[in-house]
């Protein structure tokens, strides 16, 4: 790999930009040779298979035209949205980290949502309806909701609802969580639309500590990101 | 606490380690999973870098490979030359380096210039 698409890779990272890597593998004689795609310079063939690669954000090997090109996936971490900045979301921040999610939180509670509390980490004070409708939640999002208010809660859950995001979780006990569907229901939520919720938020693995809680939520959205049966145990 | 802004995920770290270890002045090589079948631990696109000096980071396996991958990495890091490993039961090396997981998987090694 040259230093010059190795800068290029981590440039395009830093920047959030999905890119994939080419790596002609195969003939032998050809090995090594390295491309960043998209390019518009390369072959239409090779720029196709990589948007088709970062679609099912899979790294691959693909045959063009007799060659092996190995295309590893280089996408943008996947969002973990965190609405209410608790000291559940607070035990979040370490764990989702390294299990590759970038976090947001946002509170409109200042005094919650306060750099001393989540250092580094991306805070937004904004209503939480305001917030996702700028963060537009995508396939590759989780929204989790943790305020236990519902002025707070209930505009999140409805644009998260609204939204293609791969796992919603709310926090509230089975007795909260019914209310709770009822007034999303209210707002023109289907049942169907609702039973995309999961609530009580979480694994049941009987978390009591913030930092078991915020374990069995990083739990159970691994498990809907990746097919996990335990993951469609939904929403009741 | 890392950077959360623009966290890492696991394949940036190992290249961005990488990248570290060559600015050092360390030769280096990459080692990239590209095609798994069967029950390989590791998916296509795990890395593993790896120095001529000894130092290792990230995977490639669960552990059984890595020594084997280590010394196609030396080879390549000398001769400049890319190398794609192929580990599986049609291979008898197979044995010999124990994927005794059953699975199968290609490997592809590179140095960094």
């Amino acid at each position: 790999m040259t230093p010059a698409i190795l800068h290029a890779l981590a440039t395009a990272r830093a920047a959030h930009r999905p890119v994939v890597l080419a790596t002609q593998i195969a003939p032998p004689e050809a090995a090594g040779a390295q491309l960043l795609l998209p390019d518009p310079a390369a072959p239409s063939d090779l720029n196709s298979a990589a948007s088709a690669a970062l679609a099912a954000d899979r790294s691959q090997t693909v045959r063009i035209a007799g060659r092996d090109w190995f295309l590893q996936v280089h996408n943008p971490p996947p969002r973990l949205i965190v609405v209410g900045a608790v000291h559940i979301a607070q035990a979040l921040v370490p764990i989702a980290d390294p299990v590759g999610f970038a976090v947001i939180i946002v509170d409109p509670r200042r005094s919650f949502a306060s750099p001393e509390r989540f250092p580094n980490v991306t805070l937004r004070t904004d209503w939480p309806d305001e917030a996702l409708d700028a963060l537009k939640p995508d396939t590759r999002s989780a929204v989790v909701t943790l305020t236990h208010d519902p002025k707070l809660d209930d505009p999140a859950l409805d644009r998260a609802l609204k939204s293609p995001a791969f796992y919603i979780g709310a926090l509230g006990s089975k007795r909260t969580h019914a209310a709770r569907l009822a007034r999303l229901a209210a707002l023109g939520h289907s049942q169907s639309s609702l039973a995309r919720i999961h609530g009580p938020v979480g694994l049941s693995i009987e978390a009591v500590t913030a930092p078991e809680i915020a374990l069995s939520i990083i739990a159970e959205i691994v498990a809907v990101r990746r097919g996990a049966m335990i993951g469609t145990r939904a929403a009741a | 606490m890392k950077d959360v802004q623009n966290p890492t995920t696991e394949s940036e770290d190992i290249l961005a380690l990488a990248a570290r270890w060559r600015e050092a002045g360390e030769e280096v090589a990459l080692a990239t999973v590209t095609e798994t079948w069967g029950s390989s631990p590791r998916p296509a696109g795990s890395q593993l870098a790896l120095t001529l000096s000894g130092r290792m980071a990230g995977s490639v396996s669960g552990g059984c490979i890595e020594g084997a991958v280590a010394e196609a990495a030396a080879e390549t890091i000398r001769n400049g030359r890319p190398q794609l490993l192929d580990f599986g039961i049609s291979n008898e090396r197979a044995w010999e380096v124990g994927l005794a997981c059953g699975g199968k998987m290609k490997v592809f090694v590179e140095k960094l210039a």
